[in-house]
């Protein structure tokens, strides 16, 4: 660790891709994402790697899936129209099982929608976007410094699985400033080859990087191995954070901006006697149904805040199911809620025992 | 203890810059802090406002519904915000251009005509830190030289090294004026 | 009677650097003939061992199956992009894509131009056969005027469709490629022209020199309803004339 730094989360995960040994990045100017693609446009050549401004977010996602192919770390980030388009690069790096670390500084939406702070991306984030069967890591900080963590974490997971990672974050995550002291810098030159890379058919048999596979059995099987992988990733990658949950009748389910924003509320709710908690999760996909289904039986209220019209609700449903009452309360169109506000929906769902002057 | 304060005016008046000033003295100063601006288009000529929080805490909302402090430097600003601050906070504004008084009787209002000590410190750009100086005095979140050293740090990295002593005059101006 | 040992020289072999699996192209197509002559030229390079073929979508989608080298499917359209990071994380690779009309000057139009616009040290193999051959004969880009395709059944009409497209002189237009040529291969002439000319542009590449395309008009038999012994005179009487032949930039 070094020393601690004031920095805008959009330039901290560019420091902290090329702090995790990432050697090139190719990206396409769009608010509120553009200080990552400026930040990197800067120190990119200085740690001697690649940096384009490409003809688009499309031209950007498949200059990635080229430089992965020839075996280095890469990266990509954009706002939610953005990666709207990079879905079907995403889908090629999934079907080709190329490692990418793919950065959504979300925005309002649908459409052109505005360039305010959302949720509105995480059925596109986690439950496919792009064609075909298949899978993303997706990283959700929701502090900055978390945000550097995650980043690197980010390279890792997608070589360890060989698969795209996305780091989800949105407009507030990316503008605000926070002080920062990163890890230690990777070396890339330390990192493990790999073993399909195109670097030339010398003293080897030729590599070949294709999601192309006529044979419908042949396709199955590349299929099954992946989705083995995928089961790995379920078991091995869940990550989630619980805050004041272990008193609590009534839990908070948020991630990103919305869960930092609720631990205020859960101080102001206990100020008034309301056993409130949070749980955050981390890994969007893997999502942790196990934290949830295990809570589900000891509260009352699992109420889901998201900036969007209820997405990650349905997963929390799905690890709920009927064993709580799963209500939902969201912002739209950019609005930001508030410590305040979250807390004027909690006590919605808090009765009050005047008699005992405890609210459960 | 946590603090919070809502810096707002015309885009060109500084408020993001002064933010980040006392975001950075408030970290120098041992205390966790967030730096969240208003972005966009409005950020080029509309109104721009940022929240600093400044806690001996870790900092969960960087938003905050009811501010411990309004800088506001224009009469929009005023309007706007001054209903969201906490009771016992405090309100700073430009009276060179916001001519009617606040409204509130719950906080401590300080009203210093910036644009003249500005002028009179010689740069009418340094509005932002005679602001950022009265704040620092009616508040105590950090000392006055910890902010100076802040201002001095982000201008020299910027290569605007130069406009330090003014500002640093602003600083003393707006704090002494509190 | 006394036999007479001829002394044996070969003459014809195998390219070393073209795989040994069958074309699955039509008969007379002229893709196979296109990718014997890349395999000649980069066994001539000697650059067999650091050679990337980026492949397109349509008839050639398994072009990287021909060669001995290492090798990349590339969404439709977007092969210059690919190229791109491939080349610029490691530019010692020789990286060559080989698209037609479709993926290159339709689908792929912005990744084509600002490949070239940028100057990758990159070679274009484009190749030009009026057509969309893999997904049955719909009108491609570079369709003639009038000429039949399925999906311009009474003939590509300009004020429905647009002209032709001439993307060798959009390209030459730009300031950054080094080598940019239309060759043929109607005729052993046009043969030989088109084989030198892609050994140029491989060669301006080894040299660092930067981007090249090489148009090549191409025909397809199939899906113009012609013997290929006509689909070659069509391109000689017809399509040279809407496509002219020859260098348009040689910076090299």
């Amino acid at each position: 660790m070094g020393e601690k730094i004031l920095i805008a989360g959009n330039d901290a995960i560019a420091e902290a891709g090329i702090r995790a040994g990432c050697r090139s990045y190719f990206g396409y100017p769009i608010t509120p994402q553009n200080e990552l693609l400026e930040y990197m446009s800067a120190h990119m050549p200085k740690a001697g790697g690649a940096f384009v401004q490409a003809e688009s977010e499309i031209g950007a996602i498949y200059m990635c899936y080229g430089a992965s192919a020839a075996g280095g770390r890469t990266m990509t980030s954009s706002s939610s129209p953005g990666i709207s388009l990079k879905l079907e690069g995403i889908s090629y790096l999934a079907g080709c099982d190329l490692p990418c670390v793919i950065v959504n500084v979300a925005r309002g939406g649908p459409g052109l929608g505005n360039i305010a702070p959302a949720q509105g991306d995480y059925f596109q984030a986690t439950k496919g976007g792009g064609h075909g069967d298949y899978r993303m890591v997706v990283l959700a900080p929701a502090t900055i410094p978390e945000a550097t963590e995650l980043t690197m974490l980010a390279f890792d997971l997608a070589d360890k699985y060989w698969t795209p990672v996305l780091v989800l974050v949105d407009g507030v995550l990316g503008q605000m400033m926070e002080p920062v002291e990163f890890c230690e810098p990777v070396d890339p030159t330390t990192l493990p080859l790999k073993p399909w890379a195109l670097t030339g058919a010398q003293g080897r048999p030729r590599n070949i990087v294709t999601s192309f596979f006529l044979d419908p059995h042949e396709l199955s099987e590349i299929n099954l191995k992946r989705q083995d992988r995928y089961r790995r990733i379920e078991a091995q990658e869940v990550r989630y954070e619980e805050f004041e949950t272990g008193d609590a009748t009534i839990v908070i389910a948020a991630y990103g901006t919305v869960a930092r924003i609720a631990k205020t509320t859960v101080k102001l709710a206990r100020n008034e006697g309301i056993k409130l908690g949070l749980l955050r999760p981390i890994t969007l996909w893997p999502f942790p149904y196990a934290p949830f289904r295990a809570l589900s039986n000891r509260v009352k209220t699992i109420l889901t805040v998201e900036m969007s019209a209820g997405q990650m609700v349905e997963d929390v449903r799905l690890a709920v199911a009927e064993r709580a009452e799963t209500p939902f309360y969201g912002e739209l169109g950019g609005i930001v809620p508030t410590p305040r506000g979250i807390l004027r929906e909690v006590r919605k769902y808090v009765s009050y025992d005047a008699e005992n002057g405890q609210s459960f | 203890m946590e603090k919070s304060v809502i810096l707002a005016g015309f885009g060109g008046q500084g408020v993001i810059l002064a933010g980040k000033v006392l975001a950075q003295a408030g970290m120098d100063h041992g205390l966790e802090v967030t730096w969240f601006p208003s972005y966009g288009p409005e950020m080029r000529g509309g109104t721009a406002n940022c929240t600093v929080v400044l806690s001996d805490e870790p900092v969960a909302s960087p938003l905050a519904d009811d501010p411990t402090a309004l800088i506001a430097m224009n009469l929009p600003s005023l309007d706007k915000f001054e209903s969201t601050v906490a009771s016992g906070g405090t309100i700073v504004l430009n009276s060179s251009l916001i001519e009617r008084p606040v409204m509130r009787a719950d906080v401590k209002v300080v009203s210093i005509p910036m644009n003249e000590m500005a002028a009179k410190v010689g740069s009418a750009l340094a509005i932002n830190m005679v602001a950022l100086g009265a704040y620092i005095k009616a508040t105590e979140v950090t000392p006055l030289a910890t902010v100076k050293t802040a201002m001095a740090q982000m201008l020299e990295k910027d290569g605007k090294g130069k406009f330090i002593p003014t500002n640093e005059q602003a600083l003393e101006e707006g704090y002494n004026a509190a | 009677m006394s036999v007479m040992t001829p002394k044996m020289v070969k003459v014809f072999e195998r390219p070393r650097s073209l795989a040994d699996i069958e074309f699955t192209y039509c008969p007379g197509c002229h893709h196979g003939l296109i990718t014997r002559i890349i395999a000649q030229v980069i066994d001539e390079l000697g650059i067999q061992e650091r050679t990337v073929v980026v492949g397109p979508v349509g008839c050639s989608v398994f072009v990287y199956q021909w060669f001995r080298c290492d090798g990349i499917q590339s969404a439709h359209g977007r092969a210059c992009a690919v190229a791109t990071g491939i080349k610029r994380v490691n530019p010692d690779l020789i990286v060559f894509t080989y698209q037609g009309d479709g993926d290159l000057a339709a689908i792929g139009t912005a990744e084509s131009i600002h490949a070239a616009n940028r100057g990758e040290n990159i070679t274009v193999i484009f190749i030009n056969n009026q057509i969309y051959g893999m997904t049955g004969g719909q009108m491609a880009p570079t369709t003639l005027i009038g000429q039949w395709a399925t999906s311009c059944p009474e003939g590509r009409d300009a004020g429905l469709a647009g002209y032709p497209i001439r993307f060798a002189e959009i390209v030459a237009q730009l300031d950054a490629p080094v080598y940019v040529t239309r060759q043929s291969l109607y005729d052993q002439k046009r043969i030989r022209a088109t084989s030198r000319a892609i050994k140029k542009a491989f060669q301006y590449q080894v040299e660092g020199k930067g981007y090249s395309l090489v148009e090549i008009l191409a025909n397809c038999p199939t899906s113009w309803h012609m013997k290929p012994v006509e689909s070659n005179r069509w391109i000689a009487d017809e399509v040279v004339k809407v496509f002219p032949l020859g260098d348009l930039v040689d910076r090299g």
